[in-house]
Parts: structure tokens; sequence; C-alpha cells
């Protein structure tokens, strides 16, 4: 069993990586996705595939072939957190690209690298009179 | 005692719970966070008083013992990091309070500072690889969130480029550590310490520590894997990026000297790659940083060349080198962390945070020029600043060990940082001002923010003046890492505490 599980993480990851090579943005964001769930595949196959019983050990009894709980307990750990950091990814995509209209890899560094705007904003906002008070002072070059 | 060991972790996720729940009353929420936040510190002044002491405190949590539950160690490394997250947590939120802007965005800030600082004292705290990727997690929602708040084009392209790099690293991490698990059976520390001090690692786990390697870097922002880290810091409110570039790549770093340090403490391949590496970041990061012409941007710059010297000191791995770079860690964060704040101090008055743009405070507010001069001469290694005795022991360690080329490089990086420093001092302080004095603001509405960048100055000269206790410190603390009795202990004697 393992020896398919193994071949699946490497197909998942191959699949994976090649949409994180991509240009745009949201096969580079699905590209995470599907080489997160390649990564759990892989850590659940770690444990290896021994026992087919739950591992409901008590005090006194324990099943006659328990699975490994450990990796199991790890990548329900693994898929809720990679589930929560999937969402927000595709809430940054979704208001990068509806308010924005960035849509590949090229552009968001290139708007990165754009000059600093003026006027540090203290509380996160910009004020109208600052605003205004540069546009006056800077023509733009 | 018990209750000491968890207390870095429980404080800010308390807080940030407590603040969630007064969501809409916004001055209650700045209160707590600011309570929340002197505990912390307080709580790592503690420990560090306790660590001083020779005490290691460690617990087993939820009862099960090592190495199947999970260990929680806080040695001397752990307890000074604790302290001084509790020290930059309290200067960002205190930067943070200012009146303006949008009360809403302000209070979100409170309560993910405080998710952010769980995640950086859990990292700082856990003796198991699988807690501390889910430490990692935590940590990095937290930045997350952080780094978007406030929205904006440059912002929101910067978060993606971020978020991208960042999530790429920690599936990385999760992957290496399903390997270590797989090919030695644990993920305790202590465990994972004594096989492979024992010669019995198999090689499958040999690389896969590697790999783990390979994703802190990313994480510290090592050559040849930084791109993310001048990329996306700039664009940040000015307490976040403070925040980030104070902890951030410092829990990647402390990450990598608490593993190299366990598995192999000789030198060997490890170290021989990590040296080279370290050379390459010291010298790419000060080169990054002369090409660069906004205030923010070359200070990003500069923490990728900053994070070469510890990297370098872990690299050489003689007992004085650790302590150097536990030395260095200490001062680094306290020191950039600083300079960011007063550039969002420079950036506010001025009107820019473009050097071209900025000008004139010298003759303005001298105070500043000051503030400033003190993070920016102690980054530059000038004694009897703080930064002088990290890079002085540092070099003396690699000149002991024979390498003299890699102590050339860190006084070469020493001397191009000092020209950055020059750079932004001339056009900042005391060039006039393009558009007449007049032009410079009086008052920054950061009533809060001159506090925050006064205390961190003050520290950072204090280090300085006071660098015999700090580096005994630093000394006792690389010996604990060099014979991490604890770590073993809960192994060796499994029930025993």
């Amino acid at each position: 069993m393992e020896w398919l599980a193994a071949l699946t993480v490497g197909g998942l990851a191959g699949i994976g990586m090649w949409l994180l090579l991509d240009r745009n943005l949201v096969r580079v964001v699905l590209g995470i996705a599907i080489l997160g769930n390649a990564i759990n595949l892989g850590v659940l196959t770690s444990g290896r595939f021994a026992g087919s019983d739950a591992a409901f050990v008590t005090a006194t009894t324990v099943p006659p072939d328990p699975a490994n709980p450990l990796p199991q307990a790890l990548v329900l750990t693994a898929i809720v957190i990679g589930f929560g950091l999937f969402t927000f990814a595709l809430a940054v995509l979704k208001s990068v690209r509806e308010s924005h209209g960035i849509t590949t890899t090229d552009r968001v560094t290139e708007v990165t690298e754009e000059a600093a705007p003026d006027v540090e904003e203290v509380g996160l906002q910009v004020h109208q009179d600052d605003a205004d008070m540069h546009h006056e002072a800077e023509a733009p070059r | 005692m018990s209750a000491l060991v968890v207390a870095p972790v429980v404080i800010p996720l308390v807080t940030m719970l407590v603040g969630v729940m007064l969501r809409p009353y916004h001055q209650h929420v700045k209160v707590v966070s600011v309570i929340g936040a002197i505990l912390l510190l307080l709580v790592g002044i503690r420990l560090v008083v306790l660590a001083d002491q020779d005490v290691v405190l460690a617990a087993q949590l939820g009862g099960w013992e090592a190495p199947y539950g999970i260990s929680v160690v806080i040695d001397r490394l752990s307890a000074a990091m604790v302290a001084i997250t509790g020290v930059i947590g309290l200067a960002t939120i205190l930067y943070g309070m200012v009146r303006e802007g949008n009360p809403d965005v302000q209070r979100n800030f409170h309560v993910f500072v405080h998710g952010l600082l769980a995640g950086v004292c859990g990292a700082f705290i856990t003796a198991d690889v699988f807690n501390l990727y889910v430490w990692f997690e935590v940590l990095l929602i937290g930045s997350f969130a952080l780094l978007a708040l406030g929205g904006g084009k440059r912002r929101l392209a910067g978060t993606m480029t971020y978020l991208v790099l960042n999530l790429l690293a920690t599936l990385v991490f999760l992957l290496s550590a399903g390997l270590i698990y797989s090919s030695t059976g644990t993920l305790n520390m202590g465990e994972l310490g004594l096989i492979f001090r024992g010669g019995e690692a198999p090689p499958a786990a040999s690389l896969a520590v590697v790999m783990m390697l390979l994703s802190f870097a990313i994480k510290a922002a090592l050559f040849p894997v930084f791109g993310w880290l001048p990329a996306s810091y700039h664009v940040a409110w000015t307490p976040v990026s403070a925040l980030f570039a104070g902890l951030l790549t410092k829990v990647g770093v402390y990450a990598m000297i608490r593993l190299v340090t366990l598995m192999w403490p000789e030198y060997g391949v490890v170290h021989e790659v990590l040296l080279w590496v370290a050379c390459a970041t010291m010298l790419v990061g000060v080169l990054g940083a002369a090409a660069q012409n906004e205030i923010r941007r070359i200070l990003s710059f500069h923490i990728v060349s900053q994070v070469g010297y510890m990297i370098l000191g872990l690299a050489l791995a003689s007992p004085l080198a650790i302590a150097g770079a536990v030395f260095y860690l200490i001062h680094h964060i306290v020191v950039k962390a600083n300079l960011f704040l007063i550039a969002g101090i420079a950036a506010r008055l001025t009107g820019s945070e473009r050097l071209k743009a900025m000008g004139g405070l010298y003759a303005k507010t001298p105070w500043l020029a000051i503030l400033f001069a003190i993070p920016a001469l102690s980054l530059a290694g000038i004694p009897p600043l703080s930064g002088f005795w990290a890079k002085f022991v540092l070099v003396k360690a690699s000149l002991a060990d024979g390498f003299w080329w890699a102590a050339g490089i860190a006084l070469l990086t020493g001397i191009f940082t000092l020209l950055s420093m020059s750079k932004i001092w001339n056009e900042t302080f005391l060039k006039a001002h393009p558009r007449g004095e007049q032009a410079i603001r009086d008052d920054g509405g950061l009533r809060w923010g001159w506090w925050s960048v006064t205390g961190l100055a003050a520290l950072t000269v204090l280090i300085g003046l006071g660098a015999g206790p700090v580096m005994d410190y630093a000394v006792a603390a690389a010996g604990q890492l060099a014979e991490p009795v604890t770590y073993f202990e809960a192994i060796t004697h499994p029930g025993g505490r």
C-alpha cells in the first residue's frame, strides 16, 4: 500500500510544483493547495499503513490490529491549518484581482517595486488635507 | 512553576481572545492589549532571571510523557528570546496607539499582534518538531493578516508574494517533519538529538533535517532564498514592518540554532555549507541595500545581511561563536525594530519615505537624529554600542578558527552597513528638505511612538555598556546549547519530572 501512496504523493507534488511555476496567480494558489495535499498524504504515509483498526486504546483493551494514530493526528492538524491558509490565500487573491486587476506574478512584483506613496499613514488612512497638500506640492514627474 | 512554562503562550492567546470578545469597545481592546504585552514582558524577565540562576524549566504537556507527548523546555536561549519578544511586542503596540485612522483596523492590529506573539513565543519554547510547525503556522497566519492590514494595491501585492513563498517554506517544513518521523519514529527534539549525537541516525533522517534547515533558511531569509523579504516588508504599516523586522526572520534563525546545535554539535559538512551561505548572505544583503533609495527598503536588505552574521556564528560551531550568535540575536532584534519605527516617524514628519523627498530633520528635531544615530551606529558596529561587541566576538571567533576570509567579509559588511546608514543620515537628517522647512510637520501624531523608540534606543545603549553580563549570559546559553541536558533528561528518565 505504501508504494501506491508514495507514487500518488510524487504525482500530486509534481502537479503542484508545475502549477506553482505558472505566471497566473490563480494557478499558483491552486498549486500551493495541491502541493499541500500531497505533503499531507506524505505525512500520513510516513506512519506506514500497518494496522487496520482504529486505535481506541482503553486501560484494559487494545484492538487486535491497531493503526498508528500519531500520523493521523499530525495530518488532521495539518489539514485544518492548510484549509485555513488556503481560504486566506483565496481571499487575498480575490481582492488583488477584483480591486486592482492584478492576475500575474510579474505584475505583483512590479506593483511592490513601485515608489513609496507620499505621507506615511499614521493610522492606516490618508487624511484628505494631507493628501491634497502633497498633490499640490509634488507634481507627477 | 508549570504555569510559568506555558505563560509565554497563554498570555498573548488570552489577550487575543479577550480582544476579540471586546470587539465593539475599541479603547478597551487597546488597554487589554497593552496590559497583555506588559505581562508578557514581565514573564520574559522572570524567565531570564530564573534561567540566569541555571534553572531550566521543562514540562510535558497534558501529562503525556516524552517522547509521546509534547515537551516544552525553556533554557537560557528560549528565556532571552521570550523576554525580547515581550520588549518588541510592547514597543510595537505602543507605537500603534494612534488616534487617527480607521478604528476597526486599529483594533484588528492589536488582536493580530497578540496572535502573532503567541506563535513566536510558542516556537521559542517548544521541544517538539511538529509542535514547532504548528507555532510557525500560528505566527504565519497572524503575519498574513497584519501585512494585509489597511489594504491598498501595493500592500495586497506584497502580501501575495509573502504569502506564496512563506506557505511554500511551511510545506517544506511539514514534509520534512513527516520524513523525520518516518525515518526515526520520533518528533521529540531531545530524542532526535540523542539519535543524531549517538551516530545512529539513518541517512534519510539527516536528509530530512537538512530539508528542514532549508525551510528555516527561507524563513530566516538566507542567501539564495531571501527574495521574499525585501519584496514585502516595506509595504506594511510601520509598526507591523518593525515587528516583522525584529522577530519573524529571527524565529527562523532561532530554529536553525536550536536544531543544528542539538543534532550536530561538532563542526561538519552542514556547518561548512552554512558558513558559505552566511558569508554570501552578509555580502548580498548589504550590496542590495546600496542600490535602494527608500528608507524601509534599505533597512529590509540590511535584515538579510545581519541574519548572515548570526548564521556565521552558528556555522563556526565553537562555543565562543555560538555565544556571539546568541548575543547578536538579542542585540539585532532591538536595533532593527527600532530603526523601522524611527524610519516611520521620520517618514511621517517629512511626508515621504523616499530619501529624495525627505530631509531637514536634524535642524527640526535633533532628538530624533540622536535616536536614529544610536541604533544605526550600533547596526554598523561602532563601539561602545551593542553591535560592536556582537561583531567583535564573531570576528574573534572566526579568526580563532582560522577562517580569516569570513572575518574579512564580516568586517567589509560592517563598512558597507556604515555607508548605507550615512546615506540615510545625509538624505533624511542633514540635507535640507526639498520643499523647505515649513513642509516638515511638527507632530506626527505618534505620542507613544516616541516612547517606544526612546526605550529601545536606551536598551541598545544599555546592552552596549553592560555588554559583560549580557555576554556572560550568552556564553552560558551557548554552553547549554552544547550540552542540552534538560532536552535529554525527559527521554532518559521518562516520568521523572
